[in-house]
């Protein structure tokens, strides 16, 4: 059923979340929070050097402290062999996640896995790390990108060849993939063209910041099943790469959802559950490991540096002609930098004939990069949206007006194959026009700043189960972990199609014996594939509720009616019966077809693209360079908002991620490659000082290919900060800051540059 | 060295605990007492979901050593609710939704508090300062600070419970 256009009494309310006072009370339990009898410290001994071969490892002096039971190396795990893996969020490879867990011929980076204690205390197993002996030959290192991209660079694995090219690559390289898109004749398109603007932009790395460290405990039980407890994004994702990396049966591991302190991508792969399995086979205790915040920043995440070239063609009159880009992301240690989404999303907004875009996947010696939050589309559409800007100033045009000129709307084919279909860019940009933030002249001293971004969403796999408990309450349970008030979304839609109050409802999250297959939560995939899942569970009770109904009164079901809660007889040819509600029907349960009760698996298609505008006001202090975000209005298409608050929530929370991404966050490197800035003092991540309040826009075109209307809301508020605040500060300066973070020195030095 | 004996009031309750002299705080509160709710998200005293309130002032509960508790009061997050009744800046967070994943909510949720306790009219500038000890990645401080002003707006009498 659909319930687009239908009069809806929860969907749209912002009922308080049923894990709610759990949060405000400490009562919620997290990873870290766990415990088992008997449990022991699991603690990872990592890398000092960029870039070493691993001569050998003696972990004799460390095994016979009093206090270690286990000690493990590389030698504890399967040797896997290379093998394209679809289980997180992006493509990942099991013998480079099993090679990044636990390194075995070399260290890739400062802050990789070398071997792993557990002990009885946390402290036993500091001092157990330190009387590891590992001889390493240190080799060169590379950090940068086009450095690792150069032809002498030192090379960090011998079997990697660049792939994407033609004739077939003969010697290994750092570049581990060229990946293009052509739309039309873009050198035609150029030579048309009577305006260009060119630009070259460099993005750092930033980390997810997630401010729970990952953690787990694990228990190896004698006859090979394992339990985990585990804070991540997928605890399905966690089973499939734990057995894979331990050579067990999926079978055998149940994983135990904690709740999840955050992950913004950052917790859609795994780094510490194989260790802590194989620790507790070892000590035959249960392992508990939590990373230090040291730790997460060395050997976690981030998202990729990049290099981004752009540029763009128009006509006098605004339309843009000609579009090229060239695109190279850091991966980190293996393979697997969002290079594909870098390459799609930049254009995507845009109604563009021609097209021309290279991407470059490369390793260097950092942490393997992880998704983060509409992995890839930022960097580019920092370097596409300044040069919209750069263009709109060219043509004495103004910036909503040029977006406006050249928008993708419905039926648009993009540079990268597909169609855009029920898309709110066009809503999006109305909005902004329309909005008092757009309409208000910019104070003096000040300087406004207009960018828009694109994120695909996407559907899949998940399943729910809808009981009508023995008293007519209603517990749902998904697959899907619960990262930013899901279990809020997942009940309000169940009430709407059952008929009854939200608090009747509850929703929780099920382990992995304990529910179908569900993709993790990343991709804004959960409230449209989850959410979908959930409904259509909904619907088969509601069907059965009316069968039983039927069934009751010894009508035909056709003769039901599912109203408000409750089973009518419909009209009066059907008989006078009293209506029966959840409660009575659920009474009656054992007589007419025992537990009330559905699950539904769907692998979810037609996830609606979401598109946002961001409109951000700045002053910059000549003196420091010091930029104060004075004003921040992010408009996006939600599709549905099923709880408004956690809508807004989302899009809010992107943007300050995007503020931090573009004023202050960054990985300092000394001459030996190590991070000199590993902890939440010198990362600096936005404060609650640092923003202003930031009002979250909802346009609410709906997604048809769901239910409820929705489409993903996560993602797409990170796309659009960076550029709208260079925007803002090019306004506010006449300087244009191709280089991120737009930190008060750099934004000095460019005041100075430019005098 | 032997285990050191401490003795302090820990949310309301006269509490007698053994920790090793280097243990901060923190680790004993969690994994000697057992009270979880105070998070550790850096041990640097940079993020404050440990924070706590030690003898009415606010503190990073990963910065001070387990025996620095001896004759102290100490309120953790597990102390703020009176019973079943949730503290103003508690049932706020509820309502405004301004938590998402909740790691950080407990620390900020005490600073809040003794923000409150200090300063019951605080304005949003004075608000945004004095949480700056507190970092949230999921919120963007939006709902937070509404929270807390709608908390503080309770707890002088001019608004709804």
């Amino acid at each position: 059923m659909n319930y687009v256009a239908s009069d809806l009494k929860v969907v749209g309310t912002r009922p308080v979340r049923p894990d709610g006072v759990d949060k405000v009370t400490g009562r919620a339990v997290f990873a870290a929070d766990t415990r088992a009898a008997g449990m022991l410290w699991g603690k990872i001994k990592r890398s000092p050097h960029a870039h070493a071969r691993i001569l050998s490892i003696d972990t004799s002096k460390a095994a016979a402290l009093p206090g270690v039971k286990a000690v493990v190396t590389a030698a504890d795990f399967p040797d896997i062999p290379s093998e394209e893996a679809f289980v997180g969020e992006g493509p990942m490879n099991f013998r480079d996640l099993a090679l990044n867990v636990m390194a075995r011929s070399k260290a890739l980076y400062e802050g990789h896995a070398i071997a792993a204690v557990a002990a009885t205390t946390q402290e036993i197993a500091d001092r157990a790390l330190e009387l590891i002996d590992v001889q390493y030959e240190v080799l060169p290192f590379v950090i940068d990108v086009e450095a690792a991209m150069a032809p002498d660079a030192p090379i960090l694995h011998d079997d990697l060849f660049t792939a994407g090219v033609n004739p077939k690559a003969e010697k290994p390289s750092n570049i581990a993939k060229v990946v293009t898109f052509k739309k039309g004749d873009v050198e035609a398109g150029f030579k048309d063209a009577e305006v260009v603007v060119e630009g070259r932009y460099t993005t750092q790395p930033v980390h997810q910041a997630y401010i729970e460290p990952h953690a787990c405990l694990a228990s190896y039980q004698p006859d090979g099943q394992v339990s985990i407890h585990a804070s991540s994004q997928g605890h399905f994702m966690v089973r499939a790469y734990t057995a894979k990396l331990l050579g067990m049966d999926m079978a055998n591991i149940r994983v135990n959802p904690a709740e999840i302190g955050g992950g913004f991508g950052g917790k859609t792969l795994i780094y510490l559950e194989p260790v802590a399995v194989a620790l507790s086979k070892k000590a035959g205790r249960p392992v508990k490991i939590q990373m230090t915040r040291e730790e997460v920043f060395r050997g976690s995440g981030p998202t990729s540096g990049a290099t981004v070239e752009v540029k763009i063609g128009a006509k006098k009159d605004g339309t843009i002609v000609a579009a090229q880009q060239v695109l190279k992301y850091q991966a980190g240690a293996f393979p697997g930098s969002p290079i594909g989404p870098g390459c799609m999303c930049g254009f995507a907004m845009y109604d563009l004939p021609n097209v021309d875009v290279v991407g470059y996947d490369v390793v260097s010696n950092r942490p393997k990069v992880a998704a983060y939050r509409a992995p890839g589309a930022p960097i580019t559409s920092f370097a596409v949206e300044s040069a919209i800007d750069d263009l709109a100033r060219k043509l004495g045009m103004d910036p909503l007006t040029l977006r406006e000129k050249n928008a993708a709307k419905n039926g648009t084919k993009t540079h990268y194959g597909p169609v855009h279909q029920n898309i709110g860019f066009t809503a999006v940009l109305d909005a902004v026009k329309a909005h008092p933030h757009w309409k208000t002249p910019v104070k003096d001293g000040q300087g406004r700043g207009l960018a828009v971004g694109f994120w695909f969403n996407i559907g899949g796999e998940s399943t729910a189960t809808v009981h009508v408990n023995e008293d007519g309450s209603v517990t749902v349970a998904t697959g899907s972990p619960d990262i930013g008030g899901s279990r809020a979304s997942m009940g309000m839609m169940v009430a709407e199609v059952l008929g009854i109050d939200v608090a009747r409802v509850k929703a929780t999250v099920a382990d992995t014996a304990s529910i179908g297959f569900t993709h993790l939560t990343g991709g804004s995939r959960v409230t449209f594939a989850t959410g979908m899942a959930a409904t259509q569970a909904a619907e088969k009770v509601v069907d059965d509720l009316k069968k039983r109904a039927a069934a009751t009164w010894e009508i035909p079901v056709e003769a039901v009616e599912w109203k408000d809660g409750k089973a009518y007889p419909a009209g009066s040819n059907a008989g006078a019966f009293e209506p029966l509600d959840l409660a009575a029907l659920a009474l009656k349960a054992a007589r007419t077809g025992g537990p009330i009760v559905a699950e539904v698996s769907v692998n979810a298609q037609g996830a609606g693209a979401g598109f946002g505008a961001h409109i951000c006001d700045v002053s910059v202090d000549k003196e420091t360079g010091h930029v104060t975000i004075e004003r921040y209005t992010a408009v996006q298409d939600v599709g549905r908002a099923i709880h408004p608050s956690y809508v807004e929530g989302q899009i809010q929370g992107g943007a300050a991620q995007g503020i931090g991404w573009a004023l202050n966050e960054e990985y300092i490197y000394n001459a030996k490659g190590q991070m000199e800035n590993p902890g939440f003092l010198d990362y600096r991540v936005p404060v609650a000082s640092d923003v202003p309040m930031i009002e979250a826009v909802l346009v609410e075109v709906p997604n048809p290919r769901h239910p409820f209307g929705v489409r993903g809301v996560g993602e797409v508020p990170i796309v659009p900060p960076m550029a709208a605040i260079g925007n803002a500060i090019k306004s506010a300066t006449g300087v244009r800051m191709p280089d991120l973070p737009m930190s008060p020195p750099k934004v000095r030095a460019a005041l100075d540059a430019a005098g | 060295m032997a285990k050191q004996h401490v003795t302090a009031v820990i949310n309301g309750e006269e509490t007698e605990f053994l920790c090793e002299t280097q243990q901060t705080m923190l680790d004993v509160l969690r994994d000697v007492i057992g009270l979880t709710g105070s998070k550790e998200g850096c041990a640097s005293g940079d993020c404050g979901a440990c924070s706590v309130i030690v003898d009415g002032r606010l503190v990073c509960s990963c910065l001070m050593l387990g025996v620095e508790a001896e004759g102290k009061t100490i309120t953790t997050i597990e102390g703020v609710a009176d019973g079943e009744t949730l503290h103003p800046v508690q049932q706020k967070f509820l309502e405004h939704a301004a938590l998402q994943c909740g790691f950080c909510t407990p620390g900020l949720i005490v600073a809040a508090k003794a923000l409150l306790d200090e300063n019951p009219n605080p304005t949003e500038t004075e608000a945004r300062y004095w949480l700056a000890g507190n970092l949230c990645r999921c919120t963007g401080y939006d709902k937070v600070i509404r929270a807390v002003m709608d908390a503080a707006a309770v707890m002088r009498g001019e608004a709804a419970r």
